[in-house]
């Protein structure tokens, strides 16, 4: 029993850790109605933002919040330089278009900084607590989510300029009418997906170590996560990836071995696409003809 | 009275085709002005130009500003108000939510024009913390209405309000349309298919026609029209 909820603990941590890369993806999403799947990239080349400010002598938490500064403006410049020439284009081209961005951001992590593997350091010791249920480091980053998310439901849902987002993701034309600029709504939204991910990257780079790959899989976790929990919304989004990160770490320890857990993400993902394809929270988009 | 509104020789187009072909058309300060004609005469489009939603040609000009180079978000914020066809609510947000977007380019006072609004409107108070997709199709009208004066706008451009809509709602509607307009100190655009209805309370009227627009005066003599008479109001 005690082993049964250390797996269900842990698989919380990396859940945690999905759940922050799907609620990225999500946001794209509601915001574009575009899957942006160099989101996991973005996030590998934060985390190696970050590991070069480490290098450089700056404490950790310094270059933990640098990194998401530098990250939302670089997902700001994403937005205005890549995307927003696609906006009006057929989706396939804007998936293309991601697809690119993924191979830019691998290659270039790999041109820079080599593709050996490097240790990255945890803010949080490594020490057993809870009665030995979780390590204090899967605390930690569960802590470290709970606070983002709780920030991003706040910005949402207090603010004027989180009001404005959420208005222009769901009716454009009408965002426009209200004098909401809506590029620049867009724009933030990419920011922010960014800022998310690299979180989710600096909090998941110690436990698998930093390389230009390190958010293959992680991504593909994220995405089992959205689709569960329906991709159109940020709940099921958060929901969705903890569910599949404590599945993952279930069936990984009492059914199959360790090193076949990815395909528990590409089962999730069919079986949701079967069964439910909306999703837990989802819902059905209904156009009359 | 100087027109706040504008147009002059303007032409729209969707993609290639010209589906405007040169309209006049003025709306006075502190007056209102409505546009009739049939399905596809041109007056969404007419609507759709002022705001930029679609390519134009000619001058359009409000308040001493040419708007035709302008973005739609640049014009919302000069102070032109538009309701679009089918109203444009956002579903999924909140009726107050909905009414702070309406606030949305005002730096000041839009705490107390809500205040205002659910005087006007009481149903939104009662249903403020309801979403707006969960309203009747009247009390979204309302809510819309309510939106687009949240901007304290100058103008107010309202795209078909009474589509869908029961004939006594509609009345209901007007009513307070046509009480508030003077206390919110706006001036209207108005395209209606209720075309009694819309010229006892305009003061002008234009009747548009396969985008041209093919009579103009004051509601009243419009009215008089014994060809208009016959087609558009039927009587």
């Amino acid at each position: 029993m005690h082993q049964f909820l250390q797996q269900v603990f842990s698989g919380l941590a990396s859940g945690a850790i999905y759940a922050s890369l799907a609620l990225a993806l999500v946001m794209i999403y509601r915001a574009t109605d575009l899957v942006n799947f160099a989101q996991g990239e973005m996030a590998m080349f934060s985390t190696y933002i970050a590991w070069t400010l480490v290098q450089a002598g700056l404490p950790f938490w310094a270059a933990f919040v640098l990194t998401l500064a530098i990250s939302f403006l670089g997902g700001l410049v994403i937005e205005r330089v890549v995307i927003r020439p696609v906006e009006n284009a057929p989706v396939l081209a804007a998936v293309i278009v991601t697809i690119g961005l993924l191979l830019i951001f691998n290659s270039l992590a790999g041109w820079i900084y080599s593709y050996t593997v490097q240790d990255f350091p945890s803010p949080f010791p490594d020490r057993p607590v809870l009665g030995a249920l979780m390590t204090t480091r899967d605390l930690g980053v569960v802590a470290v989510t709970l606070v983002m998310l709780l920030l991003l439901f706040s910005f949402f849902r207090f603010t004027t300029t989180g009001l404005a987002m959420r208005a222009a993701a769901q009716n454009p034309a009408s965002a426009r009418l209200c004098g909401i600029r809506v590029g620049r709504m867009l724009a933030i939204g990419w920011g922010l997906a960014a800022t998310i991910g690299a979180t989710a990257g600096m909090m998941v780079a110690p436990v698998l170590f930093l390389d230009p790959n390190m958010m293959g899989g992680v991504l593909l976790y994220a995405f089992a996560g959205a689709l569960l929990g329906g991709i159109t919304s940020p709940v099921g989004a958060v929901v969705g990836g903890l569910i599949v990160g404590v599945t993952e770490n279930l069936v990984g320890t009492y059914l199959i071995a360790s090193q076949l857990k990815l395909t528990v993400a590409f089962i999730v993902i069919i079986l949701v696409l079967v069964v439910r394809p909306n999703g837990l929270f989802g819902t059905a988009v209904v156009r009359r003809m | 009275m100087a027109p706040i509104l504008q147009l002059r020789a303007v032409k729209a187009f969707y993609g290639q085709s010209e589906v405007l072909h040169g309209v006049d058309v003025a709306v006075e300060d502190g007056g209102m002005t409505v546009l009739l004609g049939a399905n596809g005469a041109g007056k969404t489009t007419t609507l759709r130009a002022i705001c930029g939603m679609v390519r134009s040609e000619g001058e359009i000009v409000f308040a001493g500003r040419r708007l035709e180079r302008l973005s739609t978000e640049d014009i919302a914020g000069l102070g032109v108000a538009h309701v679009p066809e089918g109203r444009g609510t956002f579903s999924d947000l909140t009726v107050e939510e909905n009414l702070r977007l309406g606030g949305y380019t005002r730096r000041s006072g839009a705490q107390a024009s809500m205040q205002r609004m659910f005087g006007h409107f009481p149903i939104l108070a009662a249903r403020r913390q309801q979403q707006a997709g969960a309203l009747s199709g009247g009390e979204q009208q309302m809510l819309a209405i309510a939106r687009a004066l949240m901007m304290a706008p100058r103008l107010l451009v309202l795209d078909e309000p009474s589509f869908g809509l029961a004939p006594r709602i509609v009345e209901e509607m007007f009513a307070i349309l046509d009480r508030i307009r003077h206390e919110e100190n706006v001036s209207v655009l108005l395209v209606e298919q209720n075309a009694s209805l819309a010229l006892s309370l305009a003061d002008h009227a234009y009747l548009i026609e396969t985008g041209y627009v093919v009579a103009s005066g004051s509601a009243k003599s419009l009215a008089d029209d014994p060809q208009i008479r016959r087609s558009y109001l039927g009587y």
